[in-house]
């Protein structure tokens, strides 16, 4: 009998496994009866998502807005760890994924990718007068990097230590403490990280190439007509310059 | 070992069965179980992880306890003494300095008690530590802070449990104070709170978990690294929970031996 309730409880656990593919809830009533579209975040990641207030905002959120405005739904917005967003789409807690996500081919055996909306790269940040000076300095050294981030990845190709946080800024805080030699994050965030600190110390390092990237939005597989819609904003807000005005709002230094 | 790499081809080839219509999406319960037992546990040898994980987890967790085993006893003799004197008649009434002290012991237990372990953790990885390289010092000497307070409360409980009369036999056989605390009470006390300061060190070999969040690569963490390279939902944090859960069902199984064998010795002594 014993047993009997073990293996019943194990193949509860499991059940969630077999509802997989079938949760998708493009529009799920809210409270007051509205359609809602729910997007995933992880509003630790300034410019493209961050909390202020008590509302996610950033270039991401934006655009988000822009979606479900055109599909006519309210939008929601799910903040959660990064590493969270794709396990979260294929299990449909959410409707897509807007994160500074970029696209790869590991992501794509998951979920579904739309049109990029942005061109980033990673930068690596460095201590002034630290030992790390180039590619080459580089290898076998402590990198820090925000769990599951493409960062994460061009890490690995240079070191087997490498420590992953579940915060960008954890990584920055662990270098100007001394703790790492270098930490590998996306461009645009690297440079929002390190001018918010204010530490002369810190510098991005261009001598280290890294691929370019392109942020996209992901939904699960198998929603053809979900990723048309967020495809057929994405085409709108580049052509009538609704995504300059965006990315002009948060990168003001920038030109 | 030898025999699991011999197996690897076959599990391989079930997986490069199912592997196309993974990517569709069309797998039916069974062998989406495989395909996620598969590239969570197998594939690339990520069992691997998980085992070089549980190894970082139960080191920070001996050595933690060790730490918290130390410093709790310090901080539980120091709260024993401003109970046991007050009164002051008959005994030598403990010294201002020593006042202090055990002002200052329950000052830390109700500290690290009433803050979050994640919080503590939190400080001194990012303040107290700043400097300090390595993670896994840095872990255990976090642990074993937030695991003395509660081990000092359970050997407080302990030493307080000893009969009153044995202290006075102790001391009217001639032995000063503090020959028979640590002679006659503290292994009596250390028997009845055995138990209960196992109990504790298995908590804390649960605990060690959130050491993950400062990027120490243990057991939870080995769960999260590899989650964030397959997109699963929750088949890693099944993988690592089975792990914990068959630690902590070891060492349970260990301390309900102990136990047993405490209580027999102490029916013998009633024989006797």
């Amino acid at each position: 009998m014993k047993k009997f309730l073990t293996i019943l409880l194990v193949v509860a656990m499991l059940i969630p496994f077999a509802a997989l593919s079938e949760t998708y809830n493009l529009a799920t009533a809210g409270s007051d009866g509205e359609l809602s579209i729910t997007m995933g975040t992880n509003a630790e990641f300034p410019p493209f998502e961050f909390v202020e207030g008590e509302d996610v905002v950033g270039v991401d959120a934006d655009i988000a807005h822009e979606i479900a405005n055109d599909l006519g739904l309210t939008l929601l917005i799910s903040n959660m760890a990064f590493d969270s967003i794709i396990p979260a789409l294929t299990s449909g807690q959410i409707d897509m994924g807007i994160a500074a996500m970029t696209v790869k081919e590991e992501r794509l055996l998951s979920v579904d990718f739309s049109e990029p909306y942005y061109n980033a790269r990673q930068a690596l940040i460095v201590k002034v007068g630290g030992s790390v000076v180039d590619a080459e300095t580089l290898k076998d050294k402590t990198i820090g990097v925000q769990n599951g981030t493409t960062g994460d990845y061009a890490a690995e190709e240079y070191t087997a230590d490498v420590q992953r946080f579940g915060k960008a800024l954890d990584a920055v805080l662990e270098l100007q403490n001394g703790k790492l030699d270098a930490v590998i994050v996306d461009e645009p965030v690297a440079k929002n990280i390190v001018a918010a600190l204010g530490n002369p110390d810190l510098i991005l390092l261009d001598a280290v190439a890294f691929e370019d990237e392109f942020y996209a939005i992901a939904v699960a597989k198998g929603h053809p007509e979900l990723l048309e819609a967020i495809n057929a904003t994405i085409k709108r807000i580049q052509e009538d310059g609704t995504l300059d005005a965006i990315l002009l709002k948060y990168f003001p230094t920038e030109e | 070992m030898q025999g699991f790499a011999l197996l690897m081809p076959m599990f391989e080839s079930w997986y490069a069965a199912i592997q196309e219509r993974a990517v569709m999406g069309t797998l039916g319960f069974w062998e989406n179980l495989y395909k996620e037992v598969y590239i969570n546990f197998l594939y690339q040898e990520r069992y691997l992880n998980y085992l070089r994980g549980l190894w970082l987890t139960l080191e920070v967790t001996f050595f933690a306890a060790l730490l918290g085993f130390a410093l709790g006893l310090v901080l539980a003799m120091l709260r024993v003494q401003a109970v046991q004197s007050p009164d002051g008649r008959g005994r030598r009434a403990s010294s201002a300095v020593m006042r202090f002290l055990s002002w200052l012991a329950g000052k830390y237990i109700n500290i690290i008690r009433g803050t979050p372990m994640l919080l503590q953790i939190l400080i001194i990885n990012f303040g107290i530590m700043a400097a300090v390289k390595n993670k896994t010092l840095i872990g255990i000497v976090a642990c074993g802070i937030n695991s003395a307070a509660y081990v000092a409360e359970i050997l407080r409980g302990g030493i307080l449990s000893v009969d009153k009369g044995q202290i006075e036999a102790g001391r009217s056989l001639g032995l000063s104070r503090m020959q028979t605390m640590v002679m006659i009470v503290f292994p009596q006390a250390l028997k009845s709170a055995l138990p209960s300061l196992c109990n504790e060190f298995i908590a804390l070999l649960k605990e060690t978990s959130i050491l993950a969040y400062i990027a120490l690569s243990d057991l939870t963490k080995a769960a999260d690294y590899i989650r964030s390279r397959t997109y699963s939902p929750f088949m890693p944090y099944i993988i690592s929970g089975l792990m914990y859960l068959t630690v902590v069902t070891i060492l349970t199984k260990a301390v309900g031996v102990l136990e047993r064998r405490l209580r027999q010795s102490d029916a013998g002594n009633e024989a006797r």
